[in-house]
């Protein structure tokens, strides 16, 4: 049972989730239980920070999943987190209710605003918190597939499917950014309340969201890897490195680049949903294509194909951000920028590639000195 | 009609008048060839004589204009796609050695091992223990059962020639279809590589394209001689190599 866990998680994986597992433990405790006056102490705000981070770390984990696994470098994921976003949103908006400003039982403030006589018919069930998180998973998951249907169908590959991602996500922004769309437009949506009748500015919703999001990235993580050890991932890793090479040996490439796109697009969903309410904000400006672009960079940063790289890069390149914007504001795109190009020219594999090399490194090292013990001892 | 039918039925693979153009130019021009059941075919030509092209009819990579291909006498080569012609029983090898570079040489075979290729079959399937007899006797058979656990990115240029034979050996199909498998090989591996074609020919039909001439003389088999995108000549090696044709557009070079 134990073997078995753990050529789940692989070793790498077993410290992530171990880490994961300390940080669950030691930040709601820290918050709730140091003295604020404390170096130790974390305060609320850095418990949303985190959570975020954790939020994009899933986000890189479904990024990591299509790209380091199959090869399809989508440059629209950030589309798949808006519209889970999105769906969140629209639930949170919904339980607002009578307590809006123009205190309308029904409707949304911004759709009083724009004179709305009713609700569109594509907001009817989202009130319902269950039927709200069907759609997190599946509306990303239909627009995925209709996606990739057309596009893995028409056998696009490479540079031209990362540009018509882009335009994917760009096309979306656009449109929610009108009014007549029905999702607050410009200002997206926002003043949230409360979510299954927990205050979401309570400290204990805070950390609440912050654990759920731990969980979901931890699951996020084994899914991942179940996909990828299961034979379907040595298929999807033949289809990166040799596409027609298994479309020949009788593989439909096309349905296993389908399936891992819209499972990929469904978790980037979840991500979405889980940051939206420790944010308390969705606008339009999550589906810039300068969003999926940051995205892929994390991945390429913690290491493509790893997996644990994806969850290093997504939480290690925001804690850069996060510094940087605050410290130095005007510095961070050339940061963001420049940090690609290393990458790509230096470290092709990665944080994770540069620690496995290390470590192939020290070793032979290792390994000599223990035979140079052994000696001495028989002598 | 009923005999023809039966005479159809008898070959691996029968193409008939087979036209291929590509912005007018005419890859392969009214091609017509069979192969018997059993037997082993090599294709030779000079570069552009349609060689590739005809392997893309094949396998269901290129459509062609007109004409008629079928396998097993039955099967439509030109409306089938490729995964459903190599689930039918036709193997290819590519002229590049093409085998999965990150996957180890064992792996390589396992993916190819006939079976179930739907999404949700490979999402939960078990190595079984004749999977495990069926991938140890192709690694024997292509002489790399001590590189099982390599990757087969740091297999040597011939090793990879052999491990895609293998792939295609794993897919016990009826017909394989082996593109200059020794282009780039040592002389010993490539005098290796006729010993492994011949065993496999004694239980498959194949059909090789080659250019190096002493390969085809190891080989012994009947040899078609394509130029300009249709047949030029059939026969023996000795008897196409005499003909006056042959020699002016290909060996006389």
């Amino acid at each position: 049972m134990t073997g078995r866990f753990l050529r789940l998680t692989g070793t790498s994986g077993l410290i992530l989730l171990a880490c994961l597992l300390a940080a669950a433990v030691y930040i709601p405790v820290a918050n709730q239980y140091i003295d604020p006056a404390s170096p130790f102490h974390v305060n609320t705000a850095s418990v949303v920070v985190f959570g975020k981070y954790l939020c994009f770390a899933i986000l890189a984990l479904s990024i990591d999943l299509v790209w380091g696994y199959c090869g399809i470098l989508s440059l629209g994921h950030g589309a798949f987190f808006a519209l889970g976003g999105y769906a969140m949103g629209m639930h949170l908006m919904r339980e607002i209710g009578s307590r809006g400003v123009y205190g309308n039982p029904i409707l949304p403030d911004f759709m009083v605003f724009l004179n709305w006589e009713k609700l569109p018919w594509f907001w009817h069930g989202f009130d319902q918190f269950w039927f709200a998180m069907g759609m997190v998973v599946l509306v990303p998951g239909a627009l995925a597939f209709i996606f990739g249907f057309l596009a893995f169908r028409s056998r696009v590959t490479g540079v031209y499917l990362s540009i018509i991602t882009q335009a994917m996500t760009f096309a979306l922004m656009l449109a929610f950014f009108r009014n007549e769309m029905g999702f607050g437009g410009n200002n997206g949506l926002t003043d949230f309340k409360d979510v299954l009748g927990f205050d979401l500015q309570a400290n204990s919703t805070r950390i609440g969201l912050y654990l759920l999001s731990i969980g979901a990235l931890a699951g996020a993580f084994l899914i991942c890897r179940a996909i990828v050890l299961s034979r379907l991932g040595k298929v999807l890793i033949a289809v990166r490195d040799a596409e027609s090479r298994t479309r020949f040996i009788g593989y439909r490439v096309e349905h296993y680049k389908l399936f891992v796109f819209t499972v990929s697009a469904m978790m980037a969903g979840v991500a979405g949903a889980l940051y939206v309410p420790q944010v308390g904000i969705i606008n339009p400006g999550e589906f810039a294509p300068a969003n999926s672009i940051e995205a892929v960079v994390w991945v390429a940063v913690g290491g493509r194909g790893t997996l644990v790289g994806a969850v290093i890069g997504g939480i290690g390149v925001n804690l850069g951000k996060s510094y940087l914007t605050g410290a130095l504001p005007e510095v961070w795109l050339f940061a963001l920028g420049g940090l690609f190009v290393v990458v790509t020219l230096f470290m092709p594999k990665g944080i994770l590639g540069l620690l496995d090399r290390w470590r192939r490194k020290q070793i032979p090292a290792d390994k000599a000195e223990q035979a140079g013990a052994e000696a001495e001892e028989r002598a | 009609m009923n005999t023809l039918h039966k005479e159809l039925t008898r070959t691996v693979l029968y193409l008939d008048g087979i036209s291929v153009s590509f912005d007018g130019f005419k890859a392969l021009n009214d091609l017509s060839f069979v192969v018997e059941p059993g037997e082993m075919r090599a294709i030779i030509g000079p570069n552009g004589a349609g060689k590739t092209t005809m392997m893309d009819v094949i396998t269901g990579k290129t459509r062609p204009d007109v004409g008629t291909a079928l396998f097993a006498g039955q099967h439509d080569l030109t409306k089938l796609d490729e995964a459903s012609i190599a689930e039918l029983g036709i193997g290819r090898k590519f002229q590049r050695p093409t085998v999965f570079e990150s996957h180890t040489v064992r792996d390589n075979i396992v993916l190819s091992l006939a079976g179930k290729r739907r999404v949700f079959d490979t999402l939960f399937a078990r190595s079984t223990e004749d999977e495990a007899d069926k991938i140890d006797q192709v690694l024997d058979t292509i002489r790399l059962a001590d590189r099982a656990g390599m990757m087969a990115a740091d297999l040597s240029h011939g090793q990879k020639q052999w491990l895609e034979i293998g792939m295609l050996l794993a897919q016990d199909p009826s017909l394989l279809l082996v593109d200059e498998p020794v282009a780039g090989m040592t002389d010993a591996e490539t005098v290796q590589t006729a010993t492994l074609l011949k065993e496999i020919a004694k239980d498959h039909s194949v059909v090789v394209v080659e250019h190096d001439m002493s390969f085809v003389q190891d080989l012994g088999v009947m040899v078609t001689v394509l130029h300009e995108g249709s047949v030029l000549a059939e026969g023996s090696l000795d008897r196409v190599s005499a003909d006056e044709r042959v020699i002016d557009v290909y060996l006389g070079r």
